[in-house]
């Protein structure tokens, strides 16, 4: 146990000044990822909520417990919630926000008030999105597929386009944010090659961030205004093209997938070398890896488009190009598990989650694989096996490497640690149920069953049992963590300032760091893990 | 006081920056990356136009028919003009001259203005000749010799001329209100040959804007005089 | 299978071996990964682990290692990629001779029209053996034409034709579903796809009310419509003479050339200012809203009937081919 911190506690950014004024026109980058932990959460429980009315109505074949209508609305809004106001947001807008200058060894980010902006952007999408919702909902999908969106569905599709709209000039500023934080604002020696891969895995998601985004808020633009003003743009009665807007929508939203997925890969190379105590297996490979990926990831869209009547040869390229994205995502996972390899390696609760980040990202991405081949893909497209697919890659992936670094990172952000026996028995409950209620759909997908039903064919029953069965041991492991990290706020213990012993300089400075970062600009003369150095000493903290 | 904006002397410098050279260079980075964002947002449109306007080429060339020249390339020489002045206050406020930069930059927003309402006198004019794409659309080439051969398709056209240039003249109407920003700011004496970051960077964006235009001009304008079918 | 969990879905069509054949491999080698990822970690975790392992050993990286693991598994993939783009461009390819079905697509409903003339709702008819192509579109929004048993599936767009095919080999009633999210009753656009054996298709076929044949109906719509009176079957017609057109290459009044296919057709209804033919005046009107979906299938029928050589024999085509022949 650390001595340090157990007097007068030192002036931090949580305590250097109180009141709902300090916080809501704060340009700390701290203050700003904890007010978006805050709304973030708050984002996922709705969204986890519409899931688990989903999983409810699916135990049964027929429709019984909410209409076609409703249940139309809550698949559609768990995908606006969880895509847009939920994943997009998650590690970078929280522990992006939070860490990047700190990992860099900058006192803020390049604009801080750009920052502040994009909070209030998020929220004002977030709230209007909403409003959307409680006024009666919208049942296009997330894919706000035309003319289903702009001339049939009778529902609230301007509102949700237009937070959609909003939200996305939020994840824009903080991926130029981000962008020019790591170009300009590094400290004195920390080079390209010293970088953190958190670092290098946010910069290539705010690279899509910046390029994607907008594509996404024209299109979805252009779909509102031909709902308000009947503009032609994608009306076949017009002459317009439904497919234009699948191009449009995917150019972005494939690449969101790597939004998504990116940064949670950043936070497992961090993870895994601290457990791990070892520098990452080629680094090189890895930062790399994570630009080849949203590099790439910008040419594979109409992957979505198979079967929507484009034509042979485009499809031919896509799926060759789709091939080539899963290669630098392989490529990671062999590093992750070469950093093991003679490594000393320690189970404390975030290195659990990596465990379970790397397991079921590989299934997530080797499915990925089947989809990528067009044969297999025609038939499988559209059915469960996609829906199991991508939340292998979402929530087997993105949400376990964002728990992972939220244990990872507390101590650091709230300046107290949680409990460790409890945030264990949370990691395997989630690993569990994740399993439990998703690897069925893959079975449920090749068998045919199609997205989106309300109702479905009695043959599919038990397999959608188990799925609901294991969502609601899904569940569990996620309420866990709300309450112990709650109750550590006050009683946890106070969290010394490397609790882990790992290094990267967000470990060098107080637990929580003071509002200016550090007390002097450090300057780096170390390379990036460089774990050999670190003195080896055995913290108890938590056991 | 927490993290907010610490004016340092009359330098404006930002605590968390270094120096004056390093937030220089990261506010125009900064305009430069958005200015990216602005050219994807613009090119889903632009996209958009490409795949229409070669698969209804004559449609599309009888809807630019309906385009007044003149008042597009006034517009077009207005926007050229306003970029020199805002080039040029943008250089007086490099060279300490305040007065000067104000005057240039209002001649930039009168020029501003001007462009918006001969676009507002075109918008009206398509407006009565029910050129809105909707319910009330209603397309005649106005030659009883040549009747529109594809006037469904023509929507389309208008559709595209009403979202892209009304994104434009909204994106001016930002650049206006930035540019009286900066006059006021300069008024207050905000500026100095040290620190004049925010000018040039309006200054990018004006132009950025001016130069959507110029590609506008062309594709919307000039298709083809000869006509199409 | 068990009747009532079944694990695997029935294969019924020519195609589907392929599928299932691509599926196993995919799965055999995904599983040798997954299974080795999981092994390594557990096996790096226990052998290395704090307590037995205290001081690490650092390693930079490798470069052979990074290379294998790079080029492997692209060598692996590109034999995925090869293999399941034979079988997509299989299904790309109708053959020559597949029966026809025309299918119109709405919320919520499947209505097929076989070249016979004989309609059915939500319910497909078709024989064991035959190649068969559908040939699809919508009246409202996008939806997809799905049978897991063929492996096949492919979206139906309003505005367009799309189509797919398959050989059904195996009797029996399967399932079909939208597969494309179409709104509240998306979930009840499911339909069967019948496969009976061809003795028993021909009894059911002449069992159903038929108005005439496909091609036949669209003939008489050509004439009540106006289309003969413009497109007539010599040089004279204000339009161009139709016959043997369809699949053919056809030179534009801007210089292109098209080939004139079902989508082609189908727009030269629709929007006949968007490709003129070279030497003609763009003066037809549209028929945007005034022809259904059903009768601009019929049309396009009769227009590909026109195409065939004379005695062809399939099925209803003997009609349209003699009904041709009068005309000229």
């Amino acid at each position: 146990m650390a001595t340090a911190v157990q007097t007068v506690e030192r002036e931090n950014y949580l305590n250097a000044n109180y009141g709902i004024k300090s916080w809501l026109l704060t340009t700390d980058h701290k203050r700003i990822a904890m007010l978006y932990l805050i709304s973030i959460t708050a984002m996922f429980w709705i969204g986890g909520f519409f899931a688990m009315m989903i999983r409810l109505e699916l135990l049964t074949p027929a429709g019984d417990l909410v209409s076609s209508d409703t249940y139309n609305k809550l698949f559609t809004m768990h995908g606006i919630v969880m895509v847009f106001f939920f994943l997009i947001p998650s590690v970078p807008a929280v522990l992006g926000n939070f860490l990047i200058p700190l990992m860099v060894g900058a006192k803020d980010l390049a604009f801080p008030r750009v920052n502040l902006l994009s909070w209030y952007l998020y929220m004002a999408g977030g709230i209007t999105a909403l409003t959307a919702m409680v006024m009666g909902g919208v049942d296009t999908g997330w894919t706000f597929y035309t003319p289903f969106s702009t001339t049939y569905s009778n529902t609230h599709v301007i509102g949700a386009a237009v937070g959609i709209f909003i939200a996305g000039f939020s994840s824009i500023l903080t991926g130029l944010n981000f962008i020019i934080t790591i170009h300009r604002m590094r400290a004195p020696g920390m080079t390209w090659r010293r970088l953190p891969l958190f670092c290098w895995s946010n910069y290539a998601a705010a690279l899509i961030m910046v390029l994607g985004t907008p594509v996404i808020a024209i299109t979805l633009l252009l779909v509102a205004f031909e709902r308000a003003f009947h503009i032609g743009v994608f009306n076949p009665q017009l002459g317009g093209d439904p497919l234009l807007f699948q191009h449009l929508f995917w150019f972005y939203s494939h690449p969101a997938v790597y939004i998504m997925i990116l940064p949670g890969m950043g936070v497992i190379s961090e993870i895994v070398t601290c457990f791990s105590r070892k520098r990452v297996f080629g680094y090189e490979f890895v930062a790399l890896a994570s630009i080849a990926i949203a590099v790439l990831g910008f040419l594979v869209w109409a992957h979505h488009m198979f079967v929507a009547g484009i034509s042979v040869y485009a499809a031919l390229v896509f799926s060759l190009l789709s091939y080539l994205v899963a290669i630098p995502s392989a490529v990671k996972v062999f590093n992750w598990t070469a950093t093991m390899y003679k490594g000393s390696i320690r189970y404390n609760t975030p290195m659990l989650y990596a465990f379970g980040f790397i397991g079921l990202f590989t299934v997530g991405g080797l499915t990925g694989v089947f989809l990528a081949s067009l044969g297999i893909d025609v038939h499988v497209t559209d059915t469960y096996f996609v829906v199991a697919h991508f939340h292998y890659v979402m929530v087997g992936g993105m949400v376990m490497a964002y728990m992972a670094g939220l244990h990872f990172w507390w101590p650091k952000m709230s300046g107290r640690m949680y409990p460790e026996g409890w945030a264990k028995l949370s990691a395997l409950l989630v690993f569990v149920g994740f399993n439990t209620t998703f690897f069925p759909q893959f079975i449920l997908g090749y068998m045919g069953s199609p997205r989106r039903y309300h109702a479905y064919p009695p043959e599919f029953q038990v397999l959608n049992v188990l799925s609901t069965a294991g969502s609601s041991i899904l569940a569990v492991g996620y309420v866990l963590p709300m309450i112990y990290f709650l109750w550590s706020l006050r009683y946890g213990e106070p969290a010394p300032p490397n609790p882990w012993n790992a290094v990267g300089l967000e470990w060098m400075t107080s637990s929580p760091p003071p509002t200016h970062n550090f007390d002097e600009t450090p300057v780096v003369t170390w390379e990036a893990y460089d774990y050999e150095n670190q003195p080896q000493e055995e913290v108890t903290i938590g056991h | 006081m927490a993290t907010s904006d610490i004016q340092v002397a009359e330098h404006a410098l930002q605590h968390h920056f270094a120096d004056m050279e390093q937030q220089r260079e990261t506010s125009t980075f900064g305009m430069w990356m958005f200015l990216l964002t602005e050219i994807m947002f613009f090119g889903g449109l632009f996209c958009a136009y490409l795949v229409y306007r070669a698969s209804y080429y004559t449609a599309f060339v009888e809807g630019s028919q309906k385009m007044n020249i003149w008042l597009g390339a006034t517009n077009t020489a207005v926007l050229i003009c306003s970029s020199l002045t805002m080039a040029l206050g943008v250089r007086a406020a490099q060279m300490a001259k305040p007065k000067l930069m104000i005057a240039l930059l209002l001649v930039t927003i009168l020029f501003g203005l001007g462009f918006l309402g001969i676009k507002a006198v075109e918008y009206h004019e398509h407006w009565v000749n029910h050129e809105f794409p909707g319910p009330n659309f209603h397309f005649e080439t106005g030659d009883p010799e040549h009747p529109a051969t594809d006037a469904q398709h023509t929507e389309i056209y208008f559709s595209l001329y009403w979202a892209m240039t009304g994104l434009h003249a909204l994106h001016m109407i930002i650049g206006v209100g930035l540019v009286l920003w900066i006059v006021l700011a300069g008024l207050r004496g905000a500026f100095t040959p040290h620190y004049y970051n925010p000018v040039e960077n309006v200054g990018l964006y004006w132009h950025f804007v001016d130069l959507v235009w110029i590609y506008l001009f062309p594709l919307l304008y000039l298709i083809s005089k000869k006509h199409g079918g | 299978m068990w009747k009532n969990f079944p694990l695997f879905p029935e294969r019924a069509s020519a195609l589907a071996w392929q599928v299932d054949g691509l599926y196993f491999l995919l799965v055999a080698v995904s599983a040798f990964f997954t299974l080795l990822i999981f092994a390594l970690i557990f096996f790096f975790a226990v052998k290395y682990r704090r307590s037995v392992h205290p001081h690490p050993v650092q390693i930079e990286g490798s470069l052979p290692l990074e290379l294998a693991w790079t080029l492997i598994p692209l060598g692996i993939s590109m034999v995925f990629f090869a293999w399941g783009s034979l079988i997509y461009f299989q299904e790309a390819r109708p053959p020559k001779d597949a029966m026809e079905v025309y299918a119109v697509a709405k919320q919520w409903m499947w209505k097929f029209e076989y070249e016979g003339g004989q309609r059915d709702i939500n319910q497909l008819h078709l024989p064991v053996g035959r190649d068969v192509k559908m040939i699809m579109s919508s009246q409202d929004v996008i939806h997809s034409f799905y049978v897991p048993a063929f492996r096949i599936k492919a979206d139906v767009l309003p505005g367009r034709f799309t189509t797919t095919w398959f050989r059904p080999t195996k009797a029996g009633t399967y399932h079909l579903f939208c597969a494309e999210y179409c709104g509240t009753d998306h979930s009840g656009m499911i339909g069967q796809v019948i496969v009976m054996e061809p003795a028993a298709y021909q009894a059911w076929m002449s069992g159903g009310s038929s108005t005439g044949t496909l091609a036949a109906n669209g003939q008489q719509l050509f004439q009540e419509l106006g289309c003969s009176t413009c497109h007539r079957f010599d040089t004279q017609g204000r339009g161009p003479n139709l016959t043997g057109v369809f699949g053919r290459p056809v030179l534009l009044e801007d210089g292109r050339t098209v080939v004139a296919d079902e989508n082609y057709l189908r727009e030269s209804i629709l929007s006949p200012g968007a490709k003129i033919v070279s030497g003609f005046k763009p003066i037809m009107p549209t028929f945007q809203g005034q022809v259904s979906e059903e009768n601009l299938m019929a049309l396009v029928a009769y227009v590909k009937s026109l195409a065939q050589p004379q005695g062809k024999a399939a099925g209803g085509n003997e009609a349209a081919a003699q009904g041709t022949s009068n005309t000229q």
